[in-house]
């Protein structure tokens, strides 16, 4: 593995490899402390995203290595008009390995095609988010010590969602896997993931109402419903409350269901949910750090 | 009609009827100096109508292009007025400069000078993506 640009670009005994090393990570950070000693991470950030960009910086730090990037594109040579290949052939000098977020799709690919080094996809716009989806795949094998024959609910935005198609992805390719998607009739998944589905014959099922399906889930992956990807205000505030997780409805779901989301959250998991013991996002940001650390050490080729 | 027959040159044959203007457009052939003759909706035996292009001069052609407009012609190559070489083609795998992405959330939108790059994602449907955003290929043609 050269580059992360698409989760498909690993292959599940790749993912395997990475979440070895992640909980191999977790069982002796003191081990890890110094791998990175000498070696620089920078973390190209045109459109701001703290809480990713933090998480890769605090991956690169645990391992011992150092930083460098920006967090804006108001702060980059992008704003004097230098080109992504431009810029990832002049930051390939200073810098041992990349993470790039982008709000444009496709421009961490054009990253990688240019630079020496290797280039990690920190999400380009609505597009890709690989480094999300393995820190959403650690996080299911931690809590139910498999990615196999699993009942996944998904709840929210899935046609806009590109954490949801990612994980969709990354998990229709274990066996025994079925997927219950849950969202109102604006924002079921796009077609064309409906037929990819269908094509490989993965077993899903569509539906409008999330408290009647969460006595099957093993986990529930809740999303935001994002208002920039509204052009109507009134649509947004319409959708936004439609499906808000609380304890109360918690109540018919499984004593070992885990909840899962992307974070950030804005009201679509009640607080009162953050006490319960099925609520799994904030590990899910630990076990973000912590994929990040295996997938620098994989690229950087350090054992 | 008659159209002289070319000693060296190229025939684009078995074009589906009413494709022939956009070969002519996507191949860049206004630019030759040579002749160039378009022929639409001549009679075919196999295809019932069929169009036609002949090109006065043995050119580099982008295979690649034709194939993705119409993988269905035959070229034929001639030189000192005998048929040297036919060629059916293969539906290209991948086509560069010869679909435009129209995302404008694609980085190829606000990058001008990137090439603009396709991959056949779906042989079946003959389903071309973008290989930066993914979206499917709209427009047949760079226009
Ligand atoms: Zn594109």
């Amino acid at each position: 593995m050269k580059h992360l640009i698409d989760i498909l670009d690993l292959s599940t005994e790749q993912i395997d490899g990475l979440i070895a090393t992640a909980n191999d990570i977790i069982a002796h950070p003191e081990q890890y402390r110094e791998k990175c000693h000498g070696k620089k991470l920078a973390t190209l950030f045109y459109e701001p995203s703290t809480r990713t960009r933090l998480s890769f910086e605090a991956a690169m730090y645990e391992l011992g290595g150092q930083v460098l990037g920006f967090s804006e594109a108001q702060s980059s040579s992008a704003s004097k008009g230098e080109s992504v290949a431009d810029t990832a052939r002049i930051i390939s000098c200073y810098a041992d390995i990349i993470a790039m977020r982008h709000y444009k799709e496709g421009a961490p690919l054009v990253a990688s095609l240019h630079a020496t080094v290797p280039v990690i996809n920190a999400g380009d716009g609505g597009h890709n988010h690989p480094t999300q989806t393995l820190a959403d795949l650690l996080t299911i094998q931690k809590e139910k010590g498999r990615l196999h024959d699993l009942v996944i609910g998904f709840c929210g935005d899935l046609k806009f969602g590109r954490t949801v198609h990612s994980l969709l992805n990354a998990m229709s390719r274990y066996e025994n896997v079925r997927f219950v998607l849950i969202s109102p009739e604006e924002l079921r998944i796009p077609e064309y993931l409906r037929q990819e589905l269908e094509k490989n014959g993965i077993s899903f099922r569509e539906t409008q109402n999330l408290e009647e399906s969460l006595p099957e889930l093993d986990i529930l992956y809740m999303t935001r419903v994002q208002q920039e990807r509204f052009f109507n205000e009134a649509d947004y505030i319409r959708l936004r409350d439609s499906y808000i997780l609380t304890s109360d409805k918690l109540k018919n779901a499984r004593a070992d269901l885990s909840i899962l989301h992307p974070l950030p959250r804005v009201n679509e998991i009640s607080v009162q949910v953050d006490s319960d013991p099925r609520a799994c996002y904030f590990k899910q940001a630990l076990y973000g750090k912590f994929i990040r650390m295996a997938l620098i050490l994989c690229l950087l080729d350090i054992q | 009609m008659i159209i002289n027959p070319i000693s060296n040159g190229i025939v684009i044959d078995h074009i589906t009827a009413g494709k022939g203007m956009t070969l002519y457009t996507l191949l860049n052939l206004a630019q030759l100096d040579c002749s160039v003759a378009i022929i639409k909706n001549a009679d075919s035996v196999k295809m019932g109508k069929k169009d036609i292009i002949k090109i006065d001069r043995v050119i580099d052609l982008n295979f690649d292009a034709v194939a993705y407009i119409d993988p269905d012609v035959t070229i034929n190559i001639i030189r000192d007025g005998q048929l040297v070489k036919r060629k059916h083609l293969d539906i290209p795998e991948r086509v560069e400069g010869v679909i435009r992405c129209t995302n404008p959330r694609c980085i190829t939108s606000t990058e001008q000078e990137l090439p603009h790059i396709f991959k056949l994602t779906d042989r079946e449907k003959r389903i071309y993506r973008c290989i930066y955003c993914e979206s499917k290929a709209k427009s047949k043609t760079l226009d």
